[in-house]
């Protein structure tokens, strides 16, 4: 019993950093309607940067905050830059850049930082203050995650650049008749999703070791989430992440064991491809005419 | 004193035009129309004014050249949209909608006092105002697309076919509150038809379109007079 709490929590833990990636692939969903499958590997770029100001001597905080402002802005300058160009081309031109950015960032990651893993610190104490069934570091990973879900439900949800953004992501042409600077929420958009994947980064980093290829696994998880929530539904990714993390805990410790846990993920995607393709939350589109 | 004026307007999608060199104008707080067949340019026509389309030509709004400007930029400056379709976000509650028609404004004590004005012209959105707009009938639709683009304060209102798909009743409604909103917030208005005589009592001016081409203008009751006119768009 003790053992299979702790699986549930550790894989709670897990799931909200799958849900915060997942959340960020919604996002650019949502208004590009293409999966960002370099999502992942931005979020690793933007974990070494943070690695790079700590090793440097910077307090942890302080490079994190300085990290999540960095990708911030290197999501907006991909968009203005690259994917703006991309807007209007077939899916398949898209997905190649996609591609793209993955190796691109991989590599580049690789070549500045070596591929040698690393040991990327928390900023949580060592010692368990939660009871012994979840560590410190887990239960921080989850406290983060859930200020961060929070902050943007309020960005958007209560702000008007929040709901120009949302209205832009629904309609962008009712939304430059109403005045909205179209292009740049869409930019926007880009920053916020890079900041999100990179607040996920460093947390999932002091879990897994930090290597280029970290995330890589990692955004498989997430694409699951989004699929299992509905890749439109920014509450279903938040749900579908945190089941994705805790199925595969549980799976990993009872069922399949631990090498098998990423094929779990590739079955949730192909299982509500087939079965269910709007997730458990997401729109079947029906228009009224 | 027109508040647009356009001449020599050409516009079109890819290589084709669907607009040959339209001229012609709207009188500062009036309703001006623009009638004609499926396929004569009327949208064509509103997207091009503004700035969804590439254009040729002069458009002068208020003094201001706005031909090739971006549409963020010249709904800025006062032209709000009643596209076909409604662009109405249906994810988006009504009050959501109507928050985003003003979402480039400033003054807040008078957006407001706007809201309350557009209640008191649609008390149906007032009711249904905490609703996800795709719930709202096509008729609600409509009142919240008017509705949103006069959030947004407008020197000049463009209307593309506010009675289609409609029941008569509810279009009936429509163009009466729009005849008291003419009259009270002095919004001009370039309203385009197909149902003709609908737009003939509304508005003080009409021009007649035949593909992209203006073939006939003026007053709304000589037109509604002039042979053509009553055997093709007025049926009688």
């Amino acid at each position: 019993m003790e053992a299979f709490l702790h699986q549930v929590l550790a894989g709670l833990a897990n799931g909200a950093v799958y849900a915060s990636l997942a959340l960020a692939l919604v996002m650019i969903y949502q208004s590009t309607h293409h999966i960002n499958f370099a999502q992942g590997e931005m979020a690793m770029f933007s974990t070494y940067l943070a690695w790079a100001m700590i090793n440097a001597g910077v307090p942890y905080w302080l490079a994190f905050v300085s990290t999540v402002l960095a990708s911030f802005v290197i999501g907006v300058v991909i968009e203005r830059a690259v994917i703006r160009r991309v807007a209007n081309a077939p899916v398949l031109t898209v997905v190649v850049v996609f591609i793209a950015l993955l190796v691109i960032f991989n590599s580049v990651a690789g070549w500045i930082f070596s591929y040698t893993i690393k040991v990327f610190p928390s900023p949580f104490p060592s010692q368990p203050l939660f009871g012994p069934y979840i560590s410190t570091h887990e239960a921080g990973v989850v406290g983060i995650s859930v200020l961060v879900l929070t902050l943007l439900y309020l960005f958007f949800r209560f702000t008007p650049l929040g709901l120009a953004m949302r209205a832009t992501a629904e309609n962008p042409v009712s939304a430059r008749l109403a005045g909205i600077r179209v292009g740049w929420m869409l930019a926007l958009g880009w920053g916020l999703a890079a900041a999100i994947g990179a607040v996920a980064g460093m947390m999932i980093a002091s879990i897994v070791y930090l290597d280029p290829n970290m995330l890589s696994g990692v955004l498989l998880y997430a694409i699951a989430a989004a699929l299992l929530g509905g890749i439109d539904n920014p509450f279903g990714a938040v749900v579908g992440g945190l089941a994705i993390g805790v199925l595969e805990n549980l799976m990993g410790a009872y069922v399949v064991g631990t090498e098998l846990k990423l094929t779990v993920a590739l079955a949730v995607i192909i299982g509500v491809l087939i079965f269910r393709p709007t997730g458990l939350f997401g729109r079947a589109f029906v228009t009224r005419v | 004193m027109p508040v647009l004026e356009v001449s020599d307007l050409h516009a079109g999608y890819g290589r084709s035009d669907v607009l040959h060199g339209l001229s012609f104008s709207v009188e500062d707080g009036g309703i001006t129309t623009v009638l004609g067949a499926n396929g004569a340019g009327k949208t064509t026509l509103l997207r091009a004014l503004c700035g969804l389309l590439p254009v040729r030509g002069s458009i002068v709004l208020a003094g201001t050249q706005i031909a090739g400007r971006p549409t963020e930029a010249i709904v800025r400056l006062g032209v709000a949209h009643v596209p076909d379709g409604r662009g109405t976000f249906l994810n988006l509650s009504t009050e959501e909608n109507l928050r985003v028609g003003a979402i480039t404004r400033r003054d807040r004590a008078e957006v407001a006092r706007d809201f309350e004005r557009i209640y008191a012209y649609f008390p149906r959105l007032k009711e249904r105002r905490h609703q996800q707009a795709g719930t709202l009938s096509g008729g609600e639709q409509q009142m919240l697309a008017i509705s949103r683009a006069l959030m947004l304060r407008p020197r000049l209102l463009l209307l593309d076919e506010p009675s289609f798909g409609l029941a008569p009743l509810v279009v009936q409604d429509i163009f009466r509150i729009m005849r008291t909103i003419n009259a009270e917030q002095k919004v001009s208005m370039l309203l385009v038809e197909q149902n003709a005589s609908l737009a003939l009592d509304l508005a003080n001016t009409a021009y007649l379109l035949e593909t992209g081409r203006v073939v006939m203008s003026g007053p709304a009751q000589e037109l509604r007079r002039a042979d053509n006119v009553r055997q093709a768009y007025l049926g009688y």
